[in-house]
């Protein structure tokens, strides 16, 4: 397409199709929550109709970009809208490495006793202000919720799989960068590799963690402990979700790789999945640090 | 092919026929419409909630209905005009006229513009159907603070939770679009420091949504997992913290409230140099009076906690820096005073509402600062002085922005001319009656008239029923805008490219009703120069 002109697309149903799939997948899990029959399959049905918006939706453009319809300001369009998304996502985790960190610094001791003298140890007897142990210990207690509390008889560490998942994820990083730089000297094979290699990681990531989950959930560390187990399973929880989207999205830029979509100086999914992927890698060493190690 | 490019005939990319035109569009102004209509629909509904508040307060006692119908009232009346009509009225006029400002033909990432708006009216049901469902629609405050809304709250508070998360995604893609269609969509010969302020106002807006919002869709999804999934955020028992919500919340929340003022600070700064006739003053300082604010906004929050037990230190570093922001916010007042300073004005409909904003919003900004006085502010804390504070900027601030965009924009949206003496009326009316309305709620408030409550002590009596009747007046004036607005676009007279004599900018250099994509080429250097807000 020529550079002096701007590109306008024509008008489109997937956003309102997207808009009913979300709309039905949320309305069906909180349905769910609550015990009405049809919940689960409201959300099935909003999940399909996600899924289909969002194959429909990324697949045109897709074909627009391979028929040449984008220039250059687009790509720039593009770039800009997702190092923004990203942002946003960074702010999103941001939320909870705050609940992570106030918790841990400010609350918890206050609850065991410390600084304010307003929650002394006889107001709170019962009350283990032990990190990654925090909550009533006493036998009977339950969150406000009426939940009963789960006190994990082992402590989370960061050595074995945190620490190995913790070189896998930086291997990915190293070896999709490998994959980049393969890109721009125009050498698909070498792409190729290096990305399965990436996708690799990627899934021995999400397997070791799973296995993780098993074993803290077998000490008896869940949502229910208290805030380390409530700040534990969101972050890892919804880093796990993150790699899972990042490694579905590096499987379709592998197709689109395959299929010869990307040249050395035409690449923008690829490098905006790679950012996505990084991103995912940093937030990992934060939760390392914070959530496993410190 | 499913591209129009600007090679092609105007008539090729011209608006579709039917209805489905306005759920396929792609088109800033077809969207920036979808937006205003969607906002002033929910203009409504929350106004009419707040009738009832105004109606149950209109005598001591309770008349009408029970305290938890009361503060389901006041609940959605707050979360429908933040969510629902504020943030969604600035968004469209940020679509109308960002592209026109910046000499381009649309929004850089269309489709994604047809999602922000289209995720919106699907949000708004979900909110509005928890009035129906069993234990009523959310009753825990607009702020939603545990374990009101966590421990204590209904079933309707998940629905709540995912119309949230619905409304902060669609604002959050909204101020992508608009990043990327300034930077990048910008006429290639437009410097930043050529962009008129409207611009301004909304990159810097965006960039506030963009940090805010995620972290709300953090809040309420600890909100929804403590209520479902055991988790203990926001529950002592398991080692979380009520307050640590407020703490989450409210770094959304006050850059949020600035959310809905910067763009009211860009209309206000187009509105007043037109009518002075001058060139806008201290045009730099302003950009960097905004971009201050914005700064400063994400570092306050705890204002909104001094009685939460904060340690002193806290206290005193929350009142200080909230102090701050009252610097930025006086440049802005002072260049728009010395705009008008020894201008040659007129006072049109526009004028009138940016002048009085100007006024307005000032009374609010000092109450403001009464507030963030950290030992005053135990005495005014959830008081109907804060009610008062709150109500003078945001109605007299960001609604009367809005208000005074609209009118200052109908020509150029529709190539027609309201009806100048209607709106004046309409005007008198809307500002006498906001003031009888807000005003007296100062005096309640610092007599000690608690908020979020339905009934109250005999004392408070005269002040609440004048402030009630100034209520009623105030929601009677909308059907009289309702009317103008409808007869300026049904019957009114032809407007020219240019109605407003000394108006600068852009946008005025288009046909008298904009055309469907505004600019097809890059305006010239010289033009973007001569219709500078700074020359
Ligand atoms: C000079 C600038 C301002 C200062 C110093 C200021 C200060 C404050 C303080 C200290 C409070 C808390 C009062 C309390 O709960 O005891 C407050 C409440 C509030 N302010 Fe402002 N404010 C300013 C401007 C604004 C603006 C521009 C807006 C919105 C456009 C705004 C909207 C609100 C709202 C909505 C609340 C009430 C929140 C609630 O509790 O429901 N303020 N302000
Ligand atoms: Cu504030």
């Amino acid at each position: 397409m020529n550079e002096k002109e701007y590109y306008i697309p024509d008008g489109t149903y997937w956003p309102i199709i997207g808009s009913i799939g979300i709309s039905i997948l949320l309305i069906g899990f909180a349905n769910q929550m609550h015990g009405v029959s049809w919940g689960s399959s409201a959300m099935v049905l909003g999940f399909a109709i996600t899924v289909f918006m969002l194959f429909g939706w990324l697949g045109q453009v897709v074909n627009e970009s391979v028929n040449g319809q984008y220039n250059q300001q687009v790509d720039r369009s593009f770039r800009w809208g997702m190092s923004w998304f990203i942002f946003s996502e960074v702010m999103f985790f941001a939320a909870f490495f705050g609940a992570l960190f106030y918790a841990r610094m400010l609350s918890v001791p206050w609850l065991g006793g410390a600084d304010n003298n307003i929650f002394t140890p006889d107001l709170w007897n019962g009350f283990s202000a032990t990190w990654q142990q925090v909550a009533f210990t006493t036998p009977g207690t339950t969150l406000q919720s009426g939940t009963a509390i789960s006190i994990p008889t082992k402590l989370v560490e960061a050595t074995g799989l945190p620490a190995l998942n913790t070189i896998l994820l930086l291997l990915s990083g190293v070896t999709l960068t490998l994959a980049h730089h393969a890109l721009r000297s125009d050498n698909r094979n070498q792409v190729i590799g290096w990305l399965v290699a990436t996708i690799t990681l990627g899934v021995a990531f999400l397997g070791f963690q799973v296995m993780e989950y098993g074993h803290a959930y077998a000490d008896g560390l869940k949502l229910t402990s208290g805030i380390y187990g409530s700040t534990f399973y969101m972050l890892t929880g919804f880093h796990g979700f993150h790699v899972t989207l990042g490694v579905i999205m590096l499987t379709v830029i592998l197709f689109r790789v395959q299929k010869g979509h990307f040249s050395a100086n035409n690449h923008f999914a690829f490098e905006g999945v790679a950012w996505y992927w990084h991103f995912v890698d940093v937030v990992w060493l934060g939760l390392f640090v914070f959530v496993y190690w410190v | 092919m499913t591209t129009a490019t600007a090679s092609h005939d105007e008539h090729h990319h011209g608006p579709e026929k039917g209805l489905m035109r306005w759920v396929k569009t792609t088109n800033h102004k077809d969207i920036g419409t979808l937006y205003l209509w969607f906002a002033f629909a929910m203009l409504l509904i929350g106004g009419a909630l707040a009738m009832g508040i105004r109606m149950e307060l209109l005598q001591p006692g309770l008349q009408l209905m029970d305290p938890h119908f009361f503060n389901q009232l006041t609940t959605m009346h707050g979360l429908i005009m933040v969510f629902g009509a504020i943030m969604p009225a600035f968004v469209g006029l940020g679509n109308w006229l960002i592209p026109m400002m910046v000499g381009a033909p649309d929004m850089a990432l269309p489709r994604m513009n047809n999602w922000s708006f289209w995720i919106l009216p699907f949000a708004g049901g979900i909110l509005l159907s928890t009035f129906f469902m069993e234990g009523g629609a959310p009753a825990f405050g607009w702020t939603f603070y545990a374990p009101l809304s966590t421990t204590f709250a209904p079933d309707s508070t998940d629905f709540f939770i995912f119309a949230v998360h619905l409304l902060g995604f669609s604002s959050i893609m909204g101020a992508i679009n608009i990043i990327a269609t300034v930077l990048n969509m910008r006429a290639p010969k437009m410097k930043l420091m050529d962009m008129p302020l409207f611009v301004w106002t909304w990159l810097i807006t965006s960039f506030l949504l963009i940090g805010a919002m995620p972290v709300l869709a953090g809040a309420v999804t600890m909100m929804l997992t403590d209520r479902n999934f055991g988790t203990a955020f926001f529950d002592a028992t398991g080692g979380g913290d009520p307050v640590m919500f407020q703490h989450i919340f409210w770094f959304f929340g006050h850059p949020e409230v600035y959310i809905m003022i910067l763009p009211a600070f860009g209309v206000v700064s187009h509105i007043i140099p037109t009518f002075a006739r001058k060139p806008l003053f201290g045009y730099s300082s302003m950009v960097y009076a905004t971009a201050s604010i914005a700064f400063l906004s994400y570092i306050v929050w705890a204002h909104h906690m001094f009685l939460t037990g904060m340690p002193v230190a806290g206290e005193l570093y929350f009142m200080y820096a909230t102090m701050l922001i009252a610097v930025p916010t006086g440049v802005k007042v002072f260049n728009w005073i010395s705009t008008m300073w020894r201008g040659s004005m007129t006072f049109e409909t526009p004028m009138l509402w940016a002048v009085s904003f100007v006024f307005l919003f000032t009374i609010g900004g000092f109450s403001g600062l009464m507030l963030g006085i950290a030992p005053a502010d135990i005495q005014y804390h959830d008081t109907y002085f804060v009610v008062a504070h709150f109500h003078y900027v945001l109605v007299t601030g960001a609604l009367w922005s809005i208000i005074a965009a609209t009118f200052y924009w109908l020509p150029k949206w529709t190539g027609k001319m309201y009806n100048e003496g209607l709106a004046k009326v309409h005007f008198w009316w809307a500002v006498i009656s906001v003031n009888v309305l807000f005003f007296p709620q100062h005096f309640l408030g610092l007599a000690g008239m608690p908020r979020r409550i339905p009934d109250y002590s005999l004392q408070f009596a005269d002040f609440n029923m004048i402030s009630s009747i100034g209520g009623f007046a105030f929601g009677a004036s909308f059907i009289l805008f309702t009317y103008i607005v409808i007869d300026c676009i049904r019957n009114g007279k032809p407007a020219t490219a240019r109605p407003w004599e000394g108006a600068k900018g852009l946008e005025w250099t288009l046909a008298p009703k904009a055309q469907y994509h505004s600019f097809n080429t890059p305006p010239s250097r010289e033009l973007i120069k001569s219709e500078s807000q700074h020359s």
